[in-house]
């Protein structure tokens, strides 16, 4: 072992034995290695014969009554039977096996050093109770995998089958000299256009369209209403279906009761005027 | 060799691989392609945590949500049909130029000369409309389950952002075609953004590559339709997916 510097040793010694509650020379010699280390807690697993519990008593400052109540719940608690707690009787064997504070030769404390103890009463309303709610879960590999893994197969086997089935429409080359009657947005715009027979261009394909989607956007931060249950938020449902019927009938109206001229008409007495579906209608 | 007495012929080769480093270095621990693995619960979790599925998924969820009727799968779908139609998308690039007669030959080639070219464009024709119908039919039920109440407010936002990009998506795509449904389709769709007030025709001018419809318009479009968009779509899926798990899963029961 390398050589270490006196005063370290000194300093190491001291906060030990103020930590331990023994002597500094006692400890400064244990660290030099010229006396043999005092019998550690660990020897004393056996059951303590007796313990001084007078001495205890005033060196730590815990009245006398309590830590006999403490010591009779924990001999209680490991089943073991009660130590028994004399006035000096056990002092000549407590000092071999007793927890260090029984120590007679060091006292418990050094002089000059007040220990005390604090006790706090915890109100129950400051104690946080962290319960986890009890979760009825499942394990997402394989339940929710499996059932993800069969939506997209059939979703695919939907899509092949449909495709193999019906035809993409692809119409003459585009001429920009020839318009056809009626020419028509894709479906998803289809009720925009069909406002567009109603409003004026600007309202019906830009401000509505523009306000729409910004009041979509908005819509968490409208509904303050902290419930998910349909019974909570009727109104909240009414409105927004309302809006999803509208653009819905607006949309079908736009594609299949316009004709020519875009003006209105039966598809079941003029034909559809529909190039995305007409493939599959008719 | 550890597996010496184990069958000879294919099964033990099998053996072999299945025990090798290269393998053991791909499929992490936990995976089902691993030699021994059991149904365990422990391994259940680890199929998710040390997979890249764990960006999607938790380990577990509540039960209700497992049930078919609560999502019908509706968001799963939706990026599914994004995926269908970018593998499709990929393939159609490789016989379609984005030039004036060159573009409408090319469809016609496609869907006569190139194996599976008629069904795959179909594929992705129907795709794509399949696709604006379930992230539409996704946001109505999020709307109808009140999953877009706190702490998924901004999910909401992204959503609809999302829709506007399925939707620009598609139409990009609609001119591409380049025959008389797509031209005058796209002429009715751009001459409504020519509307917008105070700068209109600017706005038309920006999206349509001048003042009409051009084959300079059918380039613009082209590249809108297979970079930017998807691009920037990309990015919103990621934040909307990883916001799904940030915020708590799938939203709680009714």
């Amino acid at each position: 072992m390398a050589e270490i510097p006196e005063h370290i040793l000194r300093r190491s010694a001291e906060a030990r034995a103020k930590a331990e509650g023994r002597s500094v020379e006692e400890v400064l010699a244990e660290l030099k290695g010229e006396a043999p280390p005092p019998p550690t807690s660990a020897a004393s697993g056996a059951a303590p014969a007796g313990r001084d519990l007078a001495a205890e008593a005033e060196s730590s400052g815990v009245p006398q009554h309590l830590l006999e109540r403490a010591m009779r719940a924990r001999a209680k608690a490991e089943g073991k039977p009660v130590p028994a707690a004399g006035g000096g009787a056990a002092t000549a064997t407590a000092t071999a096996t007793a927890p260090k504070p029984a120590a007679a030769p060091a006292p418990a404390v050094p002089p000059g050093v007040r220990t005390q103890r604090l006790l706090t009463v915890v109100k129950a309303g400051a104690i946080q109770q962290v319960k986890r709610e009890p979760h009825d879960k499942v394990n997402v590999w394989p339940h929710l995998l499996a059932i993800e893994f069969v939506a997209l197969l059939a979703c695919l086997a939907f899509l092949i089958v449909l495709s193999i089935f019906l035809e993409a429409p692809l119409l003459e080359f585009a001429n920009f000299n020839e318009q056809p009657n009626p020419s028509k947005a894709p479906w998803y715009f289809l009720g925009l256009q069909e406002m567009l027979a109603y409003f004026d261009p600007q309202v019906a394909g830009v401000i509505i369209p523009g306000f729409g989607l910004a009041a979509l956007a908005m819509i968490p931060y409208v509904d303050k209403n902290p419930s998910v249950r349909p019974s909570d938020r009727k109104l909240a449902i009414m409105i927004f279906t309302f809006f999803i019927m509208a653009a819905a009938v607006l949309t079908i109206f736009g594609s299949f009761f316009r004709g020519p001229g875009f003006n209105f008409t039966y598809p079941w007495r003029d034909g559809i005027f529909f190039d995305d579906l007409k493939a599959i209608l008719e | 060799m550890a597996n010496g007495n184990k069958g000879g012929g294919m099964s033990g080769l099998l053996d072999h691989v299945r025990e090798s480093q290269v393998w053991n270095s791909i499929f992490r621990p936990g995976s089902p392609f691993r030699a021994g693995y059991s149904d365990s619960p422990r391994n259940r979790s680890y199929v998710i945590m040390n997979n890249v599925l764990y960006h999607l998924h938790p380990v577990k969820v509540k039960r209700h949500g497992v049930r078919l009727s609560y999502t019908l799968c509706l968001g799963g779908l939706s990026f599914f049909l994004f995926i269908v139609l970018t593998i499709t998308g990929i393939f159609l690039m490789f016989y379609y130029r984005p030039t004036s007669p060159q573009a409408y030959l090319d469809l016609q080639a496609l869907t006569t000369d190139v194996a599976f070219g008629n069904l795959v464009r179909n594929m992705h024709r129907w795709g794509a409309h399949l696709m604006v119908l379930s992230v539409f039919l996704h946001m109505a039920r999020v709307f109808y389950h009140g999953a877009y109440k706190p702490p998924r407010e901004f999910n909401w936002v992204v959503g609809v952002l999302l829709l506007l990009l399925t939707l620009l998506l598609s139409f990009t795509g609609y001119l591409l075609p380049w025959d008389q449904l797509a031209l005058w389709a796209v002429t009715v769709g751009s001459t409504m953004a020519s509307y917008t007030p105070v700068f209109g025709s600017q706005v038309s001018f920006v999206l349509i590559g001048g003042v009409q419809i051009t084959p300079d318009t059918l380039l613009r479009w082209y590249v809108l339709h297979v970079l930017f968009l998807p691009f920037i779509i990309t990015i919103f899926l990621a934040v909307h997916f990883w916001r799904v798990r940030k915020d708590g899963g799938i939203s709680g029961p009714l």
